[in-house]
């Protein structure tokens, strides 16, 4: 597809759902109380967003995702939350770094 | 056009469903083990559920023109209590043999666990001693990452386990190179919210190419749909992708996995 078909078949879409995310994050600032993993994990998914850089969604997905490499001890819950609760506080020796193309 | 619908929790879904299904051009519909939403509280519930699937499924589905074909195995969000693991996995054998059996499957990960691991090792060992073919379910969003990257390491550490006699489902686009590398085939789920877009499975499709990759709906008790995989056939064919390829998508390229089953014949 040319980028002219791209954005004629997915600029509408696109653009509702980005206005949604804006309208997320206004609604999230007015809330009372203070930010948890989840968003803190939101914000740097969003900074995956901005620049040229290539494979923008598999970024986003690494941005949520838990990145350490052994087996948790026990499974203490069967639903995931969408962000992973360690990684703001994950030790560097046990996070892996993904290979991930410019 | 004529599909087939590779992993869809059809004892989840209404009788209407086949009926819809079989109008869109579904020609089988293949139906992996699962979670029934709770926990079950002994192996007789396995067995049931078994029996279902090989007995009871395939009548449902005749009735609208599907071939109706599954997977049996303990799915990994009850893989904690190894014991009852070990029992449940005790009775899989004397169901391979009936004839709508594809293998060992959905098997995987679900929060990485340390028994979710030991229970997956332990069924990839049925499937070895059993000449199965292996379809695994990789944990959602947060888990994915890191158990597609376990599940990988424990197959490749089994040296019976030929990759390309294993699917691994639910990829996304952290995770499909991981699985393609590996020579193994990869599942795009269809899915609201938790998965794949149509427009993001067809972007995989586009990027990473048409060898080793299915399309499926994984549709069940939750928010899902049983028509996603056509729905994003009509997708391809609106960005102007080739009938021939998009029938190599939804039909050739499952049936090409799937056939490595001597059970699989439509």
């Amino acid at each position: 597809m040319t980028r002219e078909q791209v954005l004629d078949l997915y600029f509408l879409d696109a653009r509702h759902k980005l206005v949604e995310v804006a309208a997320f994050l206004d609604r999230a600032q007015r809330a009372r109380g203070r930010d948890d993993f989840r968003l803190q994990a939101f914000h740097a998914a969003l900074a995956e967003l901005a620049g040229g850089r290539q494979q923008k969604a598999k970024r986003v997905l690494l941005a949520f995702s838990d990145l350490t490499t052994q087996p948790v001890a026990r499974a203490e819950t069967k639903g995931a939350c969408g962000a992973a609760r360690t990684r703001p506080a994950q030790p560097q020796r046990r996070r892996a770094t993904p290979p991930v193309s410019p | 056009m004529k599909y087939i619908e590779p992993h869809a929790h059809m004892v989840s879904r209404v009788t209407d469903d086949y009926e819809r299904m079989a109008l869109a051009g579904c020609v089988a519909v293949c139906e992996p083990a699962f979670w029934a939403g709770f926990d079950r509280s002994s192996p007789s519930g396995f067995y049931d559920y078994f029996s279902q699937l090989t007995e009871h499924e395939p009548k449902r589905a005749a009735k609208f023109g599907l071939k109706h074909f599954c997977w049996l195995g303990l799915n990994s969000k009850e893989a904690e209590d190894v014991q009852l693991a070990e029992e449940v996995l005790a009775l899989i054998p004397e169901f391979l043999s009936r004839p709508n059996v594809l293998g060992v499957g959905e098997i995987g990960l679900n929060k990485n666990s340390r028994n979710e691991l030991r229970v997956f090792e332990m069924q990839v060992d049925l499937a070895a001693r059993h000449n199965q073919l292996i379809l695994v379910h990789t944990p959602h969003l947060e888990d994915k990452w890191k158990g597609t990257r376990l599940i990988l390491e424990a197959l490749q550490n089994d040296r019976r386990i030929r990759p390309e006699r294993v699917i691994i489902d639910h990829v996304e686009e952290h995770t499909v190179e991981l699985v393609l590398a590996a020579g193994m085939w990869a599942g795009i789920t269809l899915y609201p919210e938790t998965k794949c877009t149509p427009a993001r499975g067809i972007d995989l499709l586009e990027n990473y190419g048409q060898e080793r990759l299915w399309l499926n709906s994984a549709c069940d008790w939750g928010v899902s749909d049983p028509l996603a995989v056509p729905k994003t056939a009509r997708e391809m064919q609106r960005r102007g992708h080739a009938a021939a390829m998009i029938e190599k998508v939804v039909f050739q390229n499952p049936g090409k996995f799937l056939r490595q089953s001597p059970h699989f014949k439509l």
